[in-house]
């Protein structure tokens, strides 16, 4: 199908848009979307969702001969698909010129990097190693594929389980699940991949950009990196020019990022390690919350509304209402219900951290940002662990959308002269709040 | 052709009786007569080539517009919004907009202005928004002035003095969709409540 056209209104509007800070979703220009991990009932099997877009990734193994140059070490092979699922402007079968980029950025990405030990997948030099596959698939494409497709691949490889090998003399034993337990890869580090999109020559820098900034970019800059600030791999590709501070404060904010998201993806993994552990519901199912027919849910968007006509004075943030239609009380544990319930405690809260407004310097919001952004992550990783301990799933969703909700409200700057900053202990507090409702259930 | 969806009723009077369908979805199907938000995609000779959101793009001669003659064409851009009114819509012809109406007047179609934002919405909630009483475009006009238009194609047109206030209209619309009532007056007070 093809794509529907920009219209002029829409890509005048994002510009100037851009030029004022101001982005759709009610972003900063530093801004990730939600990251959520969830992971599926086989090992290796992850669905990463970066806001709306989402990626699943699928690890494999294979026994196979090793390629003749290199007898010693196994085989990696990614594939990323663009399915017409994931927008209607994706033909199957079709090799866009997206998909090669999207398919060469993540091999560099993760094969280049030698994240992934290939000597330890060597069985019998020579003859038989193992061959990992990776597969991506994007489900649903709005914006920045490249790095929801980078975390679903590195997530999927540390949670991917191989079987057991063991070599005496000449026989090779491979052992199934049953046997001996599988045994996971050896990986050296996580490179995760961040997006910049350059607007006006490189004038203005948006991080993660969803699918109607990046059709109105100029040109787009990739830095995959690990936590030990090492860069994997750096693509700039739109063919804008850019200055030498402008890439080295790329690879700043990038550095902090991807330290944020590998802390996330430790998170995600340990939870779901429990989980198994333990005996208890995980997979796919477990992770998305139930829908009812008559219930729809959105995520908390925050959107910055300044009184336009009073631009020296306070600046009071909104928040978009968590969704949830529940026309009957739900049932926490025996004896609490409530209706609605996250509504009340996400207004109440911003409404007290409203009272205790300060003003703050727009200048370095780096720091500030980003731990407001920790503490949003170790939330979103905080619930999936509650989703997965608690039968009732139902609760849990509701507390998922407003966890979320509240440290959006914060990490939300506005723009003009009297900025506000949302009180970290307000929030923090706030967020222990939800701690000890969660170890109350 | 089947649809899921509630079944609703008007009871005979003076508007007449009806029962119908309220179904929900995102893709629209062209309809005769039906107003909708289309994007320039092309101009060939005489006619412009529209999309509409639907399975094919809609003609628009150069002189379905209001003083439109041979020698005095509108002032239309690939690119541009128009609104529209389907003059031919059904399954075995390409659809034809037109931009003035039977009596040949504009009656507010034509091209849309240069800025504001185009969004997309499901087709159900245009329909609610389109509804004589509208609670939520009472409760959006008390916060500040803006125009707003909205195609039966789920293509809603805002504009309002400033982005800030754009991006708010455009976020409360989209979350309307989600929203209970109790709901859209408290987050409709935080914004007024500056």
């Amino acid at each position: 199908m093809k794509e529907t056209p920009l219209s002029n209104c829409e890509r005048r509007f994002l510009l100037r848009a851009v030029q004022e800070r101001k982005r759709l979703d009610g972003r900063q220009c530093y801004d990730y979307r939600n990251v959520r991990i969830s992971f599926g009932t086989d090992y290796g099997c992850c669905i990463v969702e970066l806001g709306k877009t989402r990626v699943l990734g699928q690890v494999s193994c294979e026994l196979v001969p090793p390629k003749p140059n290199r007898a010693t070490e196994g085989i990696l092979f990614f594939n990323l698909e663009l399915s017409p699922m994931a927008a209607p402007a994706f033909e199957p079968g079709r090799q866009s010129e997206l998909l090669v980029k999207l398919n060469r950025l993540i091999e560099r990405c993760l094969r280049n990097s030698k994240c992934i030990d290939t000597e330890s997948l060597c069985v019998v030099a020579g003859e038989k190693v193992w061959q990992i596959r990776v597969d991506l698939h994007v489900l649903n494409h709005d914006g920045n594929i490249t790095d929801a497709a980078s975390i679903a691949g590195i997530v999927a490889l540390c949670h991917f389980r191989r079987p057991d090998v063991s070599v005496q003399g000449e026989e090779i034993t491979v052992y199934t699940p049953e046997e001996r337990d599988p045994v996971p890869l050896s990986i050296h580090h996580m490179p995760i991949c961040v997006s910049f999109a350059f607007f006006q020559q490189g004038t203005y820098l948006l991080v993660d950009p969803s699918e109607r900034e990046e059709r109105v970019m100029d040109g787009l800059l990739v830095i995959a990196m690990n936590k030990h600030n090492e860069i994997c791999t750096i693509q700039s590709s739109g063919g804008i020019m850019l200055l030498m501070d402008q890439v080295l404060r790329c690879s700043k904010i990038s550095a902090v990022k991807v330290a944020e998201i590998t802390e996330l993806i430790q998170k995600a993994l340990e939870n779901d390690q429990k989980v198994r552990k333990e005996g208890g519901k995980f997979g796919f199912a477990e992770s998305i919350p139930n829908q009812k027919i008559t219930a729809f849910k959105m995520e908390g968007a925050a959107v910055d509304t300044t009184d336009v006509e009073e631009q020296a004075e306070e600046i009071i943030t909104k928040a978009d209402p968590p969704s949830e239609v529940f026309t009957q009380p739900i049932l926490h544990t025996a004896g609490t219900a409530q209706i609605g319930e996250g509504i009340e405690n996400a207004w109440g809260d911003l409404e007290e951290s409203e009272r205790e407004e300060t003003a703050d310097e727009e200048g370095e919001t780096d720091a500030p940002a980003f731990e407001w952004e920790k503490i949003k992550m170790e939330d979103t990783s905080g619930t999936k662990e509650t989703e997965k301990d608690e039968p009732i799933v139902l609760s849990d969703s509701e507390e998922e959308e407003v966890v979320i909700l509240e440290p959006q409200a914060p990490s939300r700057k506005t723009r003009t002269q009297a900025t506000l900053k949302q009180e970290n202990t307000s929030k923090k507090t706030f967020n222990k709040k939800r701690k000890k409702k969660r170890v109350a259930h | 052709v089947t649809k899921c969806g509630l079944l609703r009723h008007r009871p005979a009077g003076g508007g007449g009786g009806a029962f119908w369908v309220d179904s929900q979805q995102k893709r629209y199907v062209p309809v005769k007569g039906d107003h909708v938000i289309g994007i320039v995609t092309a101009k060939t000779g005489d006619l412009f080539k529209v999309d509409v959101g639907g399975s094919e793009l809609a003609s628009l001669s150069y002189l379905a517009f209001e003083g439109a003659t041979k020698r005095n064409r509108p002032n239309v851009q690939v690119g541009d919004l128009i609104y529209g009114q389907f003059l031919v819509a059904n399954k075995d012809m390409e659809p034809e907009l037109v931009c003035i109406d039977s009596s040949g007047r504009a009656s507010g179609m034509g091209v849309i202005g240069q800025d504001g934002f185009l969004f997309k919405v499901t087709l159900g909630l245009i329909r609610k928004l389109l509804a004589p009483k509208c609670e939520i475009i009472e409760e959006l006009s008390q916060l500040y002035p803006f125009e707003l238009v909205l195609g039966m194609n789920g293509r809603i047109w805002v504009k309002a003095k400033t982005v800030q206030q754009t991006l708010i209209i455009v976020n409360i619309l989209e979350a309307c969709e989600y929203m209970t009532a109790e709901q859209r007056k408290q987050a409709l007070a935080k914004v007024s409540g500056n």
